[in-house]
Formats: structure tokens, C-alpha cells, sequence
């Protein structure tokens, strides 16, 4: 089996049709289907949060049968993402879309529990501390992006499990978790 | 007594007439009467096609009210057993009835129509339709007085007779031509050559009085087609002699020059001076009977542009318009005829014999591509029209067609247009990972991974 980095990568990633996006309705929807399943699963192992439609993203080629997907295809793709929400456009013209491999709410639930497996219910942290600390490595929080986490967070504030405290830079914003 | 004192006239399956070699159309006239004046009791030729040739009368039952098969009572007048034509007289009585047109024949004893025949008949026939008898009379003067069928005797005979009497033949028109000039003696290579070049000069003379203008073309038509048959038995004979020396590039560009010349010639091209109003059915007939040869070639199936371009090239000079094509192919509903016209998606419009079926070309198009050559790389429109036998452009039709019924996928890349079998339908979205250990996945991954 083929592999990308250390994502292996199912059979059909040699079919050249699968890098043409087709016309005829109930293959596309398929194909669409399948696409989606994969880009999803790459970046959940991958840790890949943003895929820039006019960068080289590995999934989008395969040198290996020499084809990629064009620029609509890649649009058709990330849409279909942003339809069952579980990808966001950043911009306006499609330039960058944020993949949510976890869906927001899904993250909320994973860092109560990271709060819960860690006895933090009561402590104070950054941002930064909740990203790249001690505590969480291991864990999918580690290295998650900043506007993820961000909304996560604020998810949690809302439903009242923290208070979010802005310091005098980005760098010391800080959340009191109150489980 | 049945209609028998005529003589019968052969017409194709699409209810032309078969015409003779060098035989022209010149005038059709709908619901026409045949009536044998002598004998009213013979049964009346009613209300058919009347078609005037070059040669003959023919009368053929009207298509729409005969039910029974046109062919067993289509008939002919010999031109040459006319010998009268009577002047139309014009009286006040005749401005309320139908128009008629007399002339006199000459039969056998028993009241058969033949040449040279000992006794004679009137046969009146009887305008039913809107049409302009004063003009076909006229017309039929022009072809009864021309005497087409006295050279078209003698020009079958040479045809039929061997090789050297043609070659003699034009030989003896060059000396002919050079009869008034010194006469050199032909003598060795010289002389041969030398004749050879008189024999080329006489064909260009007459291919540039041809190119004068439109008419001298037409009046010079029947020769042009004599020409190129004598060219045709030339290139066979020729081919023939000398087989052992000539290498196979000869051979072949002597065939493809037969080929042009058997394409020369429709010699009787349906007009609108000739049909009239009946134009575009008859014209929907004779391509009927045109279209066969091509599309039994061709696969079955063919392109309307490749048909407009062949065809117009079997007429030679009345070329007919794209919009007289595709008028008189979609009047192919209307008439028994084996091909029919068929619209892509795409809006590519094809010729197709009705036995042509689409659904046999889909199942080759499904053994081509589930080689493992083609699971591999796929298959190209020019891919299948090779195993096909079929032009790519109608190929590529077909894979289309599958495509859109989801068998086939298509595989854009600088590499070209290449279709694929569809493996979609059997990789479980739920698992991307699983290949089933049946169905097109299983034996596509099979394929490939063979060949890496």
C-alpha cells in the first residue's frame, strides 16, 4: 500500500479518474464522498488544520501516475466539507478553508475531558500552556490551531465551564477552567 | 389482361427507380395517370410518379396509397419505342379538366410495348397534381429527340468488351484530333511517349471545357463519367499485367484511385429543376440508397457531416444544401427505408442503420475496457473506434453514453481524454480502506497492481 509521510493511503489513490472531477451526477456524488472520507482522515492524522486551495497540499497529487486535482475540483471537494460542516471557508474567494476534523463541539467534549483526566477543574491556563504544554501532549489538543481552540473555548464559556481573561498580549490570554 | 403490355422497371428497397448506367433524370411529375387508349379495359395507371429519364418513361405507384410492394408494379416506356408526340391542343373544355399529354407508341402484335414494333398505340397520360405539363412536354421532346439511350448502347458495349478495344478507342480519337496536322510516325519510345502526351493534352482540353462554366459541365457529365470509367479499366488492366513488377505502394494508390472513381458518380442527382415539389422526398429516397454502401463500411454508423461530404461528392455538381440533408433524413420516418437518423446528447447527429443497435456497442465497449490493459490506462476515443471499427468521433459518442449510465469514468490530463471503468460504485465510503474480494475495485486493483 501506498503511503504519504506516514498516512497510508487506500488503493484507489492510483486511479486516474479519482483526480478528475466527473461530470455524471451519481459518480460525482460518490467521488465526492470518497474524497471527503480521505481528506478528513489525512488530516485528523496529520494534524492539518488548513489547506490553502493554491498551495501544494500532498493529498491533491499523486506524482506517482502523474495527476492532481485542479482548482475546481479542489473547490467541489472543501465545499462539500463546508456543506456537512465539517470545514469553513476563511475567506471570501475560497482561498484557505479550515478542516474540523473534530467538529467544534466534538473539541469542547475532548478538553473538558483533557481538564478532567488532568485535575485542572479549578486551575488557570494560557492558551499557549493548553496547546503546546506539558499536559496535553498525546492528546489531539496538541498543536491544534488557535481559532479552533478559540472556539472551543468560547463554546465552553457560554455553556459557563470557564472564563476566558484576556492578558496585555495574545500571549497571556488565559483561561479559569470551573468545571 | 394485366399491365403487362409495359415493361417492368426495377426500383430500390427505398422505392427509387434503378436507373441504367449514364441514364438522367430530367423531370418528375406527382399523381400521374397512364392510360392505354386503344384498350380502356386494361387497368389505368392511377395517380403514381411520373419520372422522365434520359432514356425512359417510368410510372411507379404512389408510395402512400398502394399498400401492396411498390416493386411488383413500377413500369416503363422505352423512349425510343415513342414514335409521335402529339401537339397539346388548347380549347375551352380543356381548361376545366386535368391536363393531358398524348403520344404514340409502337407495339408488337400482342400489344406489348417494344422498339420497332409492327403496330402502334396511344397512351395518354393525365396530369392530376399541380404540375406544369407545358414543360414536361417540352422536356420530353428534349430527351425523346436527344437519343441519349443510341450512345448509351454503344458506350455499354465498349465497356463490356475487353480492355484494348478501349485503349483503341481513345487512341482513335487522338489521331482523329490530329488528323489535320503532320502526321509523325509513331516509332519507339518517342512515339510512345509522344502519344502518351496527345492522349493527355485531348483530357485536359476536355477537363478545362468541362471547368467553363456550370452548363458545359453539365452537357459534358455524361462524358466525364465515360472518362473516368475508361480511367477505371485502364488502372485495371494495367494493375493486372503487370502485378509482378509493381511494387505495393503502386498498387495501393492505384486502388484509392479506383476508389475516387467508382465515388465519381450518382449519374442521376435528384434537383429541385427535376423534382420539383417532390424534391426533398425523393432526394430522402436516393440517399437512402446511397447511405448503404458507406455505412456498411463505416461500422454501421456514421457522422451527417461525413455523409453531406460524400454525398455531394457523389453528385458532383447539383450539391444539395446541409438543410436539404437533414430534411430529407428526417423524412426516413415516413418511409420504409433500412437507416434512420439519430441525435446524440451532445447534439451530434449520426446516420445509423436500424439494425445498428446501441446496446450491442455498449456491451463491446464493456469487454474492451475490463482488459487489464484498459483497467490500467484506460481506453481513448480512438482506442475504441479501432476495436470498434468506427470513426473516433462516433466512438467517442459511445463512451460518453456509458459514461452518463455511470459504467465508464473519465480521466482528464495532459495525457489526453482517457475513459476508465467506474470503480466508485464499489469503495465503501465508511471505509476507504476496504477492498471488497469481488466486483470492478477488486479486479481493477488486481490489474494494477500487477503491472507495477
Amino acid at each position: 500500500m501506498q503511503t504519504l509521510g506516514e498516512h497510508k493511503l487506500p488503493h484507489f489513490f492510483n486511479y486516474p479518474p479519482y483526480f478528475t472531477l466527473q461530470p455524471v451526477r451519481e459518480t460525482r456524488e460518490k467521488q465526492i464522498q470518497v474524497w471527503k472520507e480521505l481528506i478528513l482522515d489525512y488530516c485528523r492524522t496529520q494534524k492539518v488544520f488548513i489547506i490553502g486551495l493554491e498551495q501544494d497540499f500532498p493529498l491533491f497529487s499523486n506524482p506517482a501516475i502523474e495527476r492532481s486535482l485542479n482548482h475546481e475540483a479542489r473547490e467541489a471537494f472543501l465545499s462539500a466539507l463546508v456543506l456537512d460542516g465539517r470545514a469553513e471557508w476563511m475567506d471570501k474567494s475560497h482561498r484557505q478553508c479550515l478542516i474540523l476534523w473534530h467538529r467544534i463541539k466534538d473539541w469542547a467534549d475532548i478538553i473538558l475531558r483533557f481538564v478532567n483526566e488532568n485535575g485542572l477543574e479549578d486551575s488557570v491556563m494560557t492558551i499557549e500552556e493548553i496547546r503546546s504544554g506539558i499536559e496535553s501532549r498525546g492528546t489531539d489538543i496538541h498543536g491544534m490551531d488557535r481559532t479552533v481552540l478559540m472556539r472551543a473555548l468560547k463554546l465552553l464559556e457560554n455553556k459557563g465551564k470557564l472564563a476566558i481573561f484576556k492578558g496585555t498580549s495574545t500571549d497571556d490570554e488565559g483561561v479559569k477552567f470551573s468545571v | 389482361m394485366s399491365g403487362n403490355w409495359l415493361l417492368p422497371a426495377e426500383t430500390t428497397s427505398s422505392g427509387r427507380p434503378v436507373l441504367q448506367p449514364a441514364e438522367v433524370e430530367s423531370s418528375l411529375q406527382p399523381s400521374v395517370d397512364l392510360v392505354n387508349e386503344e384498350n380502356p379495359n386494361l387497368p389505368i395507371f392511377k395517380s403514381g410518379l411520373l419520372i422522365l429519364t434520359t432514356y425512359r418513361l417510368l410510372w411507379l405507384p404512389n408510395p402512400e396509397s398502394t399498400t401492396s410492394a411498390p416493386t411488383s408494379t413500377a413500369v416503363a416506356v422505352p423512349l425510343a419505342a415513342i414514335t409521335h408526340i402529339f401537339q397539346s391542343k388548347k380549347s375551352i373544355k380543356g381548361m376545366f379538366a386535368s391536363p393531358r399529354v398524348r403520344f404514340q407508341v409502337s407495339v408488337t402484335p400482342d400489344g406489348k410495348v417494344q422498339e420497332r414494333g409492327s403496330k402502334s398505340i396511344v397512351i395518354t397520360l393525365v396530369f392530376r397534381g399541380k404540375s406544369d405539363p407545358d414543360s414536361f412536354v417540352v422536356k420530353l421532346n428534349e430527351a425523346w429527340r436527344g437519343r441519349a439511350w443510341v450512345g448509351a448502347v454503344s458506350a455499354s458495349g465498349a465497356g463490356q468488351s475487353s480492355t484494348p478495344a478501349v485503349l483503341g478507342d481513345s487512341g482513335g480519337s487522338s489521331s482523329s484530333n490530329t488528323g489535320l496536322a503532320l502526321k509523325m510516325p509513331v516509332v519507339g519510345v518517342s512515339g510512345i511517349l509522344r502519344k502518351e502526351q496527345e492522349m493527355w493534352e485531348s483530357t485536359d482540353k476536355s477537363l478545362q471545357d468541362a471547368f467553363q462554366d456550370l452548363n458545359a459541365l453539365m452537357t459534358k457529365a455524361k462524358d466525364m463519367v465515360i472518362l473516368a470509367e475508361k480511367m477505371r479499366q485502364k488502372l485495371l488492366s494495367s494493375s493486372n499485367s503487370q502485378s509482378n513488377s509493381t511494387n505495393d505502394e503502386e498498387t495501393a494508390s492505384k486502388e484509392e484511385m479506383q476508389e475516387w472513381m467508382l465515388s465519381v458518380g450518382i449519374v442521376s442527382p435528384v434537383t429541385k429543376e427535376s423534382a420539383g415539389a417532390l424534391y426533398h422526398q425523393e432526394l430522402s429516397r436516393q440517399l437512402a440508397d446511397f447511405v448503404k454502401t458507406p455505412l456498411e463500411r463505416a461500422g454501421g454508423i456514421m457522422n451527417l457531416i461525413d455523409i453531406y461530404c460524400l454525398f455531394n461528392r457523389a453528385r458532383g455538381t447539383e450539391l444539395i444544401s446541409p438543410d436539404d440533408l437533414l430534411r430529407a433524413c428526417s423524412l426516413w420516418d415516413k418511409f420504409n427505408v433500412p437507416v434512420m437518423l439519430k441525435k446524440f446528447e451532445s447534439g451530434v447527429m449520426v446516420i445509423q442503420n436500424k439494425s445498428h443497435s446501441d446496446e450491442e456497442v455498449f456491451s463491446r465497449i464493456r469487454s474492451l475496457v475490463q482488459k487489464p490493459d484498459a483497467m490500467k490506462t484506460g481506453i481513448s476515443a480512438t482506442d475504441a473506434a479501432r476495436t470498434l471499427g468506427i470513426a473516433p468521433a462516433m466512438a467517442k459518442e459511445h463512451l460518453l453514453a456509458a459514461e452518463s449510465k455511470g459504467f465508464l469514468c473519465r480521466d482528464v490530463s495532459p495525457d489526453g481524454f482517457r475513459f476508465y471503468i467506474n470503480i466508485f460504485q464499489d469503495i465503501d465510503p465508511n471505509d476507504v480502506y476496504l477492498v471488497k474480494e469481488y466486483g470492478v475495485y477488486d479486479a481493477w486493483n488486481r490489474a494494477a497492481i500487477a503491472s507495477r
